[in-house]
C-alpha cells in the first residue's frame, strides 16, 4: 500500500488521494456559493437589465418611426403648398400678361387709328393744296404776263386772251409735271 | 524537484489542517484557486450588473455578452425549456472558464487539471441530468436507450451500446477537460524546461514554442470550458426533449 502510494506520488498528483475530499468539500462549497449568488441575485438583475434595455429600444424605435411618419406628414402637406403656390403665381402672371398684352393692344389700335386720321387729315390737305395750287399760279401767272407784255410793247392787252394763253400752257406744263 | 513537469499538480495544504468528522478538509492551494476563481466571477458580474446604463461600459458590456452568449448556447442547443437551468449551466460554464484561465497564470494551480475535481462537475451533471428525465418522462426516458427506426435484430446490441455511451458520460465529460489541461500545462512545463536547460544559446527556440503554446493553451481554456457547457446542454436536451 505505502508503495503503491509512493508511485503514485512520483506519478500524477492528480491520483493522489490524500486531498480529494478536501477538493471535493471546497468544490462544492465555492461552486454552491457562485451558484446561489449568481442564480438570485447577480443573473436575475442581468436579465432586468438586457430587458429593459430592450424595451426601451423598442420604445425609442416607435418614437422614432412616429416622428418619422409626422415629418413624412408635414413634408407632402409642404409639398402640397409649393405646388400650389406654383400653380397660383403662374395664373396670375398669365393672368397679367394677359392683360397687360390686351391694353397694349387697344392702345395700338387707338393710336393707330389716331394717326390714319391724322394722316387722312393731311392727305385732305394736300389734295386741296394740289387742287388750288394751277389755279392760283394761272392767275399769278397771267396777271405776270400781262404785266410783262404791257411793259414791253407798251399797249393795252386783252386780258382774257393772255389769261387763256397762260392757261393753255400752265395745263400742258401741268401734264409734263405730274406726269398724266 | 522543480524539474519534474507534474509538480505543478501537486495539492498542498495552505494553513493548519481541518478535519470534519474522520475527513480531511483542509484548506490547500486548489481550495485557493476556486475561491479566487468564484469572488473574481462574482466581482465582475457584481460590477457587471449594478449599474443598468442604456450604454453599458466595460464590465457591464462583458457581463451582457456572457449572458447573451450562454443564453443564446443554451437556446439554440436544448431549446426553450432549458431556460431554468440556465442559471447553473452559466456558474459551470464560467467556473470551469475562470478556474482554466487562472492555471495560465504562471505558478497558479490549474484546479480544473485535477480529475477529481471535473469527475465531481460531470457526475453532478450526469445525475441531475437522469433525474431531470426520470421526472419529465417517468419511465419513458428509458426510451433514451431504444433509438427509433433499428431493425430487431440489432436493438438489443443498440441498448447495450447506448446504456454503455450514456453511463459513459460523466466519465468523458470530465476527462476530456482534465486531460486537456494537465496536457497542456505539462507541455508548457516540459518546453519552459527546455528553455532552461539549453541555455541562452539554443533556448531560443523553446522559448517561442512556450510563447505559442500558451497562446494555443489560453484557446484550448476557453474551448474547453464551452465544450464542457455545450454537452451539459446536449445532455440537458436528451432530458428535456425526448426524442430518440
Amino acid at each position: 500500500m505505502k508503495e503503491a502510494f509512493a508511485v503514485e506520488k512520483s506519478g500524477m498528483p492528480q491520483l493522489n488521494t490524500e486531498f480529494w475530499i478536501s477538493q471535493i468539500f471546497w468544490l462544492t462549497l465555492t461552486f454552491g456559493l457562485l451558484y446561489g449568488v449568481l442564480s438570485k441575485l447577480i443573473l436575475p438583475k442581468i436579465n432586468t437589465n438586457l430587458e429593459k434595455r430592450k424595451s426601451k429600444i423598442l420604445e425609442n424605435i416607435e418614437a422614432a418611426e412616429k416622428q418619422k411618419e409626422d415629418s413624412e406628414a408635414k413634408l407632402l402637406v409642404y409639398n402640397e403648398i409649393i405646388s400650389k403656390s406654383k400653380l397660383d403665381s403662374k395664373t396670375i402672371l398669365n393672368q397679367a400678361r394677359e392683360k397687360a398684352l390686351k391694353d397694349i393692344n387697344i392702345k395700338k389700335e387707338l393710336l393707330e387709328s389716331q394717326i390714319d386720321e391724322e394722316i387722312k387729315i393731311v392727305e385732305k390737305e394736300i389734295e386741296n393744296l394740289i387742287e388750288s395750287a394751277p389755279e392760283k399760279i394761272n392767275i399769278i401767272a397771267s396777271e405776270i404776263s400781262f404785266q410783262l407784255i404791257q411793259k414791253l410793247t407798251g399797249t393795252e392787252v386783252n386780258n382774257s386772251s393772255v389769261s387763256a394763253i397762260v392757261d393753255d400752257l400752265s395745263r400742258r406744263g401741268r401734264d409734263k409735271y405730274y406726269g398724266n | 524537484m522543480a524539474a519534474n513537469p507534474m509538480t505543478q499538480f501537486e495539492v498542498y495544504r495552505i494553513g493548519p489542517e481541518i478535519k470534519l468528522g474522520t475527513f480531511d478538509i483542509s484548506f490547500t492551494n486548489a481550495s485557493l484557486f476556486m475561491v479566487i476563481s468564484s469572488m473574481a466571477i462574482l466581482i465582475i458580474f457584481f460590477f457587471g450588473s449594478k449599474k443598468n446604463s442604456l450604454l453599458p461600459n466595460k464590465v457591464q458590456l462583458l457581463a451582457e455578452l456572457s449572458y447573451t452568449f450562454v443564453s443564446k448556447m443554451i437556446n439554440d442547443t436544448a431549446g426553450s425549456k432549458a431556460k431554468p437551468y440556465f442559471s447553473l449551466i452559466f456558474s459551470l460554464f464560467m467556473f470551469v472558464l475562470f478556474c482554466n484561465m487562472f492555471g495560465m497564470i504562471p505558478y497558479a494551480f490549474t484546479v480544473t487539471s485535477h480529475i477529481i475535481v471535473t469527475f465531481v462537475l460531470a457526475a453532478f451533471i450526469f445525475i441531475g441530468v437522469t433525474i431531470i428525465g426520470f421526472i419529465k418522462h417517468g419511465v419513458g426516458y428509458l426510451k433514451l436507450f431504444v433509438p427509433s427506426g433499428v431493425p430487431i435484430i440489432l436493438l438489443p446490441l443498440i441498448i447495450v451500446i447506448e446504456i454503455i455511451s450514456y453511463l459513459s458520460r460523466p466519465i468523458s465529460l470530465s476527462v476530456r477537460l482534465f486531460a486537456n489541461m494537465m496536457a497542456g500545462h505539462t507541455m508548457m512545463k516540459v518546453f519552459g524546461g527546455f528553455v532552461i536547460s539549453l541555455g541562452i544559446v539554443g533556448g531560443w527556440l523553446p522559448l517561442s514554442f512556450s510563447v505559442a503554446l500558451t497562446g494555443l493553451e489560453i484557446l484550448v481554456a476557453f474551448l474547453q470550458a464551452y465544450v464542457f457547457a455545450i454537452l451539459t446542454c446536449i445532455y440537458l436536451n436528451d432530458a428535456l426533449n425526448l426524442h430518440h
